[in-house]
């Protein structure tokens, strides 16, 4: 019951929001926000850690039950239904400082769009799993679409288009396997364990990697699949930016780890390496435009593109150290992506300019600014004993695992991110200062309360890196029996 | 059977109707006789009957059609208050029209007969051809009327011409007789028949407006009124596709090896076409003829993959397409009316500019409707095509599904340039009014897309 009281909540709470609407909008948002962010609390210390789900549900939906709204919590879903919950009122809190048209319905969409995000998270059903893979797309669309920058409407719909074809072809997969299932009453089924156990040939096997790789690999996005990203990023409102890049894009990810490596072990066997070949093109590719940004938005966009890369390569390693780490890393990069995008938002809203030429010398005016900054700059170069090198760490491990060249040059991630971090702080914060950033006023008290959980997280995981791990290996463990 | 006789009976009594003064009468009248007959229908729900010499038969299957068309005619009379104000406008004949054209729907999805379907078929596109060009004073309506008759009698003929051929070779108009010749005839059946089935299926292929017969669609759906043109594409199709399914599904179901190839090629040939061309238009009427015809490609997929999927499919398709569309006309009715371009009502995309903000309700509306239009997940449209492609999937026509995939994200694209217009465009600011009625009708028809598209189950029970 628990589930379904997380996939339910948010929803009464967006049309809540809708119901009261005008200036309590973002106070009953917030509020939503926090009592979610209790119930997946919940679960992560009521978790026990074994391979089973928990918390779950099941009941029977469409075609004489064949079709189930079914959704639990296990170990591989565990961390990113805590991460929707922390990151959601922590980005409903940082949109506090600017006025949106429309509040009430800007706010019920984020809410609209964490509940899209959860139901993703939980699925057991693949049919399931799909509409709320959909689901997600709207409530971001309208956001970036209505509240973004001035060439919004063009670049979301590229977006949109884009995401959409990709899942189309999970949609096609998806029947296909729906139809190879049987069960003892003459139906089928769509649960997704159902689907582990089919014999497909490596003919079948190809084309289904295929179909999902494409879905999955716009999602994340996996270059050459990512020309939507960085457009998308920077035109969107800072909120949805921050749900884009700190949570949906896990949705590409989790997709892959819940339905692509199980149910087409030969096929992930036949192209994964492939697939590992374009995730290591998209770390350098993105890691190396990234150091070229002068757009402050657009580099953390390019960074993100580079770090999702890593995610990808882990997961396509097969390795117990590959996906405990994207497992790991995918709640880090949430969190540090996320409190990049805020410093962004901060650094250019008060300066109103993106541009890192025409900063500098912002530290001399900020104490506290430049700390939050450092600490989730650190996490984001992967520095030990942050949340960032637990997961990059293992991430790497596992590419290595299964192939030293391309562990090597994922490895390079490390190093170039330093790169383009560091020069992005130095030409923010130090320097000499310019008609920009005269006067910088320092974080004030509510936007210190986005940064200071972020913070604490960033170590938390860094410091006690089993207290997450522990949690997943069991789960990651019974999937690789799958794949074995 | 029911409803066909209190139908015509109607009709007859609306036409007289159309001799008091006050006009106000009708409209009520026309949506009560209908919603009689409605009821009338279901009295003979989970009983099979033959009627009229065996030539007529009535079970579920037939009901639950018959219901998507009365519900489409239901839906269009009630949008069709501002026939009332018009003085040029004949109320009382086109409603009587439309009922009429009901009965010769009616008999299209029930027939046992060839000359019931022949019958059907002629009683219902005599009554287009004449509500097409009713906005007399308007030169595209006569075009389009003219244009329509044309061309619908030709294929009405070539239809003809295949009947006579199948009679020639089974000697008999029945559809049961025919089958029964199939199997007599060892898997030899005579030249004659395959042509008959050829002229047959490319006549009703006319009328469904599948490529690479659809050139009369954009012309009479742009040249028509608005609402007629809702008519059109919801109810003619809905009838078409319950005979084409009814002709092939009874008669030649042990040729499918004949057709399947042939149906399949149109099928791929009508998604391309209608896609393709629809991602073209600047109008967004013409884009909905393309789109009709694109539908009619995916409804097609059922008929080509002619199986136990096919029914249920096909019915759903058509209830989610049909209370889509009309929900839809009846937005660009609301709208055009008030934005003229060039001394005519606006029916180009940029009509929809800005109108989440003159009315949020209608923006809704449009968008749940385009977004079943679309196939979007949530919404009673995703239903339909799952249920096509999963018929196709039965098959293992694989191709026939990422072509039908590839081509839905084409659809994508046309259908959200009209979101988009709505919500993220600037428009005139002024507030655009609707009819309590006119509202009720389209938040009822919001609500069954929305309803069947988390709980396709309630509609799916019933077959």
């Amino acid at each position: 019951m628990l589930t379904l009281s997380i996939l339910l909540f948010p929803i009464l709470a967006a049309l809540l929001v809708l119901a009261v609407g005008g200036k309590q909008a973002k106070q009953i948002a917030f509020l939503g926000a926090l009592v979610e962010l209790g119930l997946s609390g919940y679960a992560f210390f009521n978790f026990v850690p074994d391979a089973t789900s928990q918390f779950s549900f099941d009941y029977p939906w469409i075609f004489a039950g064949s079709i189930r709204f079914s959704a639990g919590i296990d170990g591989v879903s565990l961390l990113l239904v805590v991460l929707t919950g922390l990151l959601t009122p922590l980005i409903i809190l940082s949109a506090f400082r600017h006025t949106y048209e429309r509040p009430a319905v800007f706010y019920s969409l984020i809410l609209f769009m964490q509940a899209a995000l959860m139901g993703v998270f939980t699925a057991r059903d693949a049919f399931l799993f799909y509409l709320y893979f959909e689901a997600a797309l709207i409530p971001i669309y309208f956001l970036a679409a209505s509240w973004g920058g001035e060439n919004r409407i063009a670049v979301t719909f590229k977006f949109f288009l884009y995401t959409i074809f990709g899942s189309l072809f999970m949609l096609v997969a998806l029947v296909y396997l729906y139809f190879k299932t049987a069960t003892p009453a003459g139906l089928h089924s769509s649960a997704i364990v159902d689907f582990y156990n089919l014999n497909l040939s490596s003919t079948e096997q190809t084309w289904i990697f295929w179909a999902f790789f494409v879905a999955f690999a716009i999602k994340m996005p996996v270059f050459p699949f990512h020309t939507w990203q960085p457009d998308t990023y920077v035109e969107s409102p800072t909120p949805a930016t921050m749900l884009l890049a700190g949570i949906m894009l896990k949705m590409g990810v989790y997709g892959v780890i819940r339905l692509l490596l199980p149910i087409v072990p030969e096929g992930v066997n036949l192209w994964g390496t492939t697939a590992i070949v374009l995730s290591v093109i998209g770390i350098v590719y993105g890691a190396i435009i990234a150091i070229r940004q002068r757009d402050i938005k657009r580099l953390i966009a390019y960074s993100s593109f580079s770090h999702v890369g890593l995610m990808a390569a882990g997961v396509f390693s097969q390795t117990s150290y590959g996906i405990q780490g994207a497992l790991v890393q995918m709640l880090a990069h949430g969190i540090n992506v996320v409190g990049m995008f805020f410093v962004a938002d901060i650094i250019t809203s008060r300066t109103n300019t993106r541009l890192l030429d025409q900063m500098g010398g912002i530290t001399r005016y900020t104490p506290k600014l430049t700390v939050y900054f450092m600490i989730l700059l650190l996490g984001t170069v992967a520095l030990p004993l942050t949340n960032g090198f637990v997961g990059e760490f293992l991430l790497l491990a596992g590419v290595f695992e299964h192939n030293n060249i391309l562990g090597a040059v994922a490895g390079l991630t490390i190093i170039f991110g330093a790169v383009y971090m560091l020069r992005l702080f130095q030409k923010t914060m130090f320097g000499k200062t310019t008609d920009f950033t005269t006067g910088f006023n320092d974080v004030s008290g509510s936007e210190s309360w986005v940064f200071i959980p972020l913070c604490i997280m960033v170590f938390w995981i860094g410091l006690v890196p089993n207290s997450f791990l522990k949690l997943t290996e069991p789960a990651v463990a019974n999937l690789l029996q799958f794949i074995k | 059977m029911l409803s066909i006789i209190l139908l015509s009976v109607f009709g007859i009594v609306l036409l007289y109707l159309g001799f008091l003064k006050s006009r106000a009468v009708l409209l009520p009248a026309t949506l009560f006789f209908i919603l009689v007959a409605l009821g009338a229908g279901f009295l003979e729900w989970n009983k099979s009957y033959l009627y009229f010499g065996d030539m007529l038969l009535v079970n579920n299957v037939a009901i639950l059609f018959t219901t998507i068309v009365l519900l489409s005619a239901f839906m269009v009379v009630s949008l069709s208050g501002d026939f009332l104000e018009d003085e040029n406008a004949q109320p009382a004949e086109y409603y009587a029209i439309l009922l009429f054209s009901i009965v010769g729907a009616i008999m299209m999805i029930g027939y046992e007969n060839l000359i019931m379907l022949f019958v059907g078929v002629e009683i219902l596109s005599v009554s287009m051809y004449v509500l097409t060009g009713s906005d007399k004073r308007n030169l595209r309506s006569n075009e389009a009327a003219l244009k329509y008759f044309l061309m619908g009698a030709f294929a009405t003929g070539i239809m003809l011409f295949g009947m006579a051929l199948l009679y020639g070779a089974a000697g008999s108009f029945t559809l049961t007789d025919i089958k029964g010749y199939i199997a007599l005839s060892k898997g030899h059946p005579s030249l004659l028949l395959y042509m008959g089935v050829l002229l047959v299926l490319i006549g009703m292929l006319f009328k469904v407006s599948a490529a690479p017969f659809h050139f009369w669609t954009p012309d009479v759906y742009e040249g028509a009124p608005t609402l007629f043109t809702a008519f059109m594409s919801t109810v003619v199709k809905t009838a078409g596709f319950a005979a084409l399914l009814q002709l092939l599904s009874v008669s030649f179901s042990a040729i499918y090896g004949f057709w399947w190839v042939m149906l399949a090629v149109i099928t791929a040939l009508t998604l391309l076409v209608g896609n393709l061309t629809a991602a073209y238009q600047n109008s967004f009427k013409r884009m909905m003829a393309y789109s009709s015809i694109s539908h009619a490609g995916y409804l097609l997929i059922g008929l080509a993959a002619l199986g136990q999927q096919s029914k249920p499919a096909l019915v759903f398709y058509s209830l989610a397409y049909s209370v889509s569309t009309i929900a839809a006309f009846g937005i660009l009715l609301v709208v055009s009316k008030q934005r003229v371009a060039d001394g005519r009502p606006d029916d180009t995309y940029t009509a929809f500019n800005g109108l989440s903000r003159q009315n949020p309700l209608l923006a809704f509306i449009l968008a749940v409707s385009m977004l079943s239009l679309a196939g979007i997940p949530l919404t009673a449209g995703f239903w339909g095509k799952f249920m096509v492609f999963s018929a196709a999937i039965d098959k293992g026509m694989v191709w026939m599904l990422v072509l039908a995939v590839l081509m839905s994200a084409v659809g994508i694209y046309y259908y959200f340039r009209v979101v988009i217009a709505m919500y993220f465009r600037e428009g005139s600011s002024t507030h655009i009014q609707v009819a309590p009625f006119y509202r009720f009708v389209l938040i009822a028809a919001t609500i069954l897309t929305i309803v069947l598209g988390l709980i396709p189950g309630l509609f799916q029970n019933l077959m």
